[in-house]
C-alpha cells in the first residue's frame, strides 16, 4: 500500500504521520492523533458529528482526506476549551441550557456553533435554526441546543 | 467505512490537471469539494484508481466580471459565492440559490464546478445555469471547449464532460435592464436536496410588459429543465393576474418529467412544482417592475 506523509497543526500542536491516501481526516484525528472527541456518526456527510475547523472553516472531517489537509491548521473539540480544561462560552452554554443528553452529537454541534457565532455574533432565531440544520441529534429534540446557542450569543455580546 | 484504495494526485496547474487526466483516462476522477464524491467512494458506490485533487490549483478559484458576463472558476466554493458582493450584483439568481444548498459546513467545501459536474437533477446550480444560458469552459490536453448549458446536462448525474476533460469555469450572462429573479424549493428539512424547485428570471420593458423570461426547474425531471412553454406565454405580455400565474405554473409542468421515488410521488412533485413556478414568477415580475435601473447600477450609486 502506497503511503503519503501528512503534516498538520492540530489544536496548536504539530502532527506528522504516514497514512494511506484513502484515510479520512476524521480517522487520522482519531487513530493517528488519538483525539477521539471527533465522533463519526454516518461517515458519509449527513450527520455533522465529525465537524472540525479546517483553517477556521467548519467542515465535515469524514469528507476530507487527511492528505488533503497537509499543511493546514485544524481545531477539534479538544482544542475548543481553555488549556486547563475550562469550558468555552459555547460549551458552558450547552451545559447550562441542557443542550446535550448522551453527548454523541455534541462535539459536532459545539464546533459548528463556535464557527457560526464567530461569523454572526448576534443571530436571529431563524438564523440559529438554519445554522443547526447540518447537525443531527437523536436525543434532545433540539430545543435545548437552540437555547444553548441563544445563551452563548448573549454571553458573547455581553 | 473506507473508500477503495486510490493513488492521490495534487497538481497545482490546469496543465498538470489535463496531463494527469490524459494519462489515466477513465481510471481517474477529479476531486473538488468532495461533498458528493467522497460519500459515493465511502459507500463504495464508485471507485477510481486515481483521484486528481483540484484544491491546490489556485487558477481555478475566484470570480471576475468580463464584458457581459460573470466568470466563476470551477473551484470557487459555494461559501465564497454566498459572500461575494459582485455575484449578488451581477447574477442575483446565483447568489439567491446558494443558501438553499445543503448546510454551511457543506458550502465551505462544496464548489460551483463540483455541483454542476455532479449534475444532480435536484440541485440548485444546474437549474440556474440552464435558465441563464450559462457557458461551460472545459479543458483537456487537446485544448479548450465551450459548451452551452443546453448541451451540458445529458442525464441524471450525467454531463458531456469526458474523462480527459476538467470543467475550469462557468460564464453566466449578466442581465441588464429592469430585471427580477427568484428561486424557491420544497425540501423535507432545511438543507436537504429539493423534492421540487424552480428559478425564474424576468426582464420587463419601460411599459412593464415582459421582455425576457427564463424559468428553470429542478427535482422535476432526470436533468434540470427549462419551462419553454411558460416562458413563451409570458413574453410580450403585461404582468399576469394571480390566476394567470397559476395557469403558467400548470403550463410549466408540461415541460416537467418527474419520477416517483421514496421521497415523493411524481404527481406530488408536479403539484408542488406548479405552485413554485407561479410563486417565483410572481416575485421575479414584481421585482423587475420595481426596478428602475439595472440592479447593478441602482446599487452602485
Ligand atoms: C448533507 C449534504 C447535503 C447536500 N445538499 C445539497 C443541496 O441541497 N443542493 C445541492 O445542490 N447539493 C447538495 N449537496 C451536494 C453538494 O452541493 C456538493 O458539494 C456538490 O454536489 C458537489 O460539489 P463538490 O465540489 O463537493 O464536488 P465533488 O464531490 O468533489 O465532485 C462531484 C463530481 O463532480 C466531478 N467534478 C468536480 N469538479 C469537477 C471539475 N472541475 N471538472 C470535472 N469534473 C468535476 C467529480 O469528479 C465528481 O464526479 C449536499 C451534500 C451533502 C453532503
Ligand atoms: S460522520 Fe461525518 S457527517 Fe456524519
Ligand atoms: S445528545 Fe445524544 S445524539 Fe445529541
Amino acid at each position: 500500500m502506497k503511503m503519503v506523509t501528512v503534516t498538520v497543526t492540530v489544536n496548536g500542536e504539530p502532527r506528522r504521520a504516514s497514512v494511506e491516501a484513502r484515510k479520512t481526516l476524521a480517522d487520522f484525528l482519531r487513530e493517528d492523533c488519538a483525539l477521539t472527541g471527533t465522533h463519526l456518526g454516518c461517515e458519509h456527510g449527513v450527520c455533522g458529528a465529525c465537524t472540525v475547523l479546517l483553517d477556521g472553516a467548519a467542515v465535515r472531517s469524514c469528507l476530507v482526506f487527511a492528505v488533503q489537509a497537509d499543511g493546514a491548521d485544524i481545531t477539534t473539540i479538544e482544542g475548543i476549551g481553555g488549556p486547563g480544561g475550562e469550558l468555552s462560552p459555547v460549551q458552558a452554554a450547552f451545559r447550562d441550557a441542557h443542550g446535550l443528553q448522551c453527548g454523541f452529537c455534541t462535539p459536532g454541534f459545539v464546533v459548528s456553533v463556535t464557527a457560526f457565532l464567530r461569523d454572526n455574533a448576534d443571530p436571529t432565531d431563524e438564523e440559529i435554526r438554519d445554522a443547526l440544520s447540518g447537525n443531527l441529534c437523536r436525543c434532545t429534540g433540539y430545543q435545548g441546543i437552540i437555547n444553548a446557542v441563544r445563551l452563548a450569543a448573549r454571553a458573547g455580546v455581553r | 467505512m473506507k473508500p477503495a484504495p486510490f493513488e492521490y494526485h495534487a497538481p497545482e496547474s490546469v496543465d498538470d490537471v489535463a496531463g494527469l487526466l490524459a494519462e489515466h483516462g477513465d481510471e481517474a476522477k477529479p476531486l473538488a469539494g468532495g461533498q458528493s464524491l467522497v460519500p459515493m467512494l465511502a459507500l463504495r458506490l464508485t471507485r477510481f484508481a486515481h483521484l486528481v485533487d483540484l484544491n491546490r490549483v489556485a487558477a481555478l478559484r475566484g470570480v471576475s466580471r468580463d464584458n457581459g458576463s460573470l466568470t466563476v472558476r470551477a473551484m470557487t466554493t459555494q461559501a465564497a459565492v454566498e459572500r461575494d458582493a459582485e455575484v449578488a450584483r451581477a447574477v442575483p439568481l446565483l447568489a439567491r440559490a446558494t443558501p438553499l444548498i445543503g448546510h454551511f459546513q457543506i458550502r465551505n467545501r462544496g464548489t460551483v464546478g463540483g455541483s454542476l459536474a455532479h449534475a444532480d437533477p435536484a440541485s440548485e446550480y444546474p437549474a440556474v445555469a440552464l435558465a441563464l444560458d450559462a457557458t461551460f469552459e472545459l479543458v483537456s490536453k487537446s485544448g479548450t471547449t465551450r459548451v452551452a448549458a443546453s448541451d451540458f446536462f445529458e442525464g441524471t448525474w450525467q454531463t458531456c464532460i469526458d474523462a480527459q476533460q476538467a470543467l475550469v469555469a462557468v460564464h453566466f450572462p449578466v442581465w441588464g435592464g429592469r430585471c427580477g429573479f427568484a428561486c424557491e424549493e420544497v425540501a423535507r428539512r432545511a438543507g436537504d436536496f429539493a423534492l421540487a424547485g424552480a428559478v425564474a428570471a424576468i426582464e420587463v420593458d419601460d411599459a412593464g410588459a415582459v421582455r425576457r423570461a427564463a424559468v428553470g426547474l429542478f427535482g422535476l425531471g432526470p436533468t434540470p429543465l427549462r419551462a419553454h412553454a411558460a416562458e413563451a406565454e409570458l413574453i410580450g405580455e403585461p404582468p399576469p393576474t394571480p390566476d394567470g400565474y397559476r395557469a403558467l405554473g400548470q403550463l410549466a409542468m408540461r415541460d416537467a418529467d418527474p419520477v416517483d421515488d421514496v421521497h415523493a410521488s411524481a404527481s406530488y412533485r408536479r403539484r408542488v412544482g406548479a405552485h413554485l413556478v407561479a410563486r417565483t414568477l410572481a416575485s421575479a415580475v414584481e421585482e423587475a417592475r420595481q426596478a428602475h435601473d439595472p440592479p447593478g447600477a441602482a446599487r452602485a450609486r
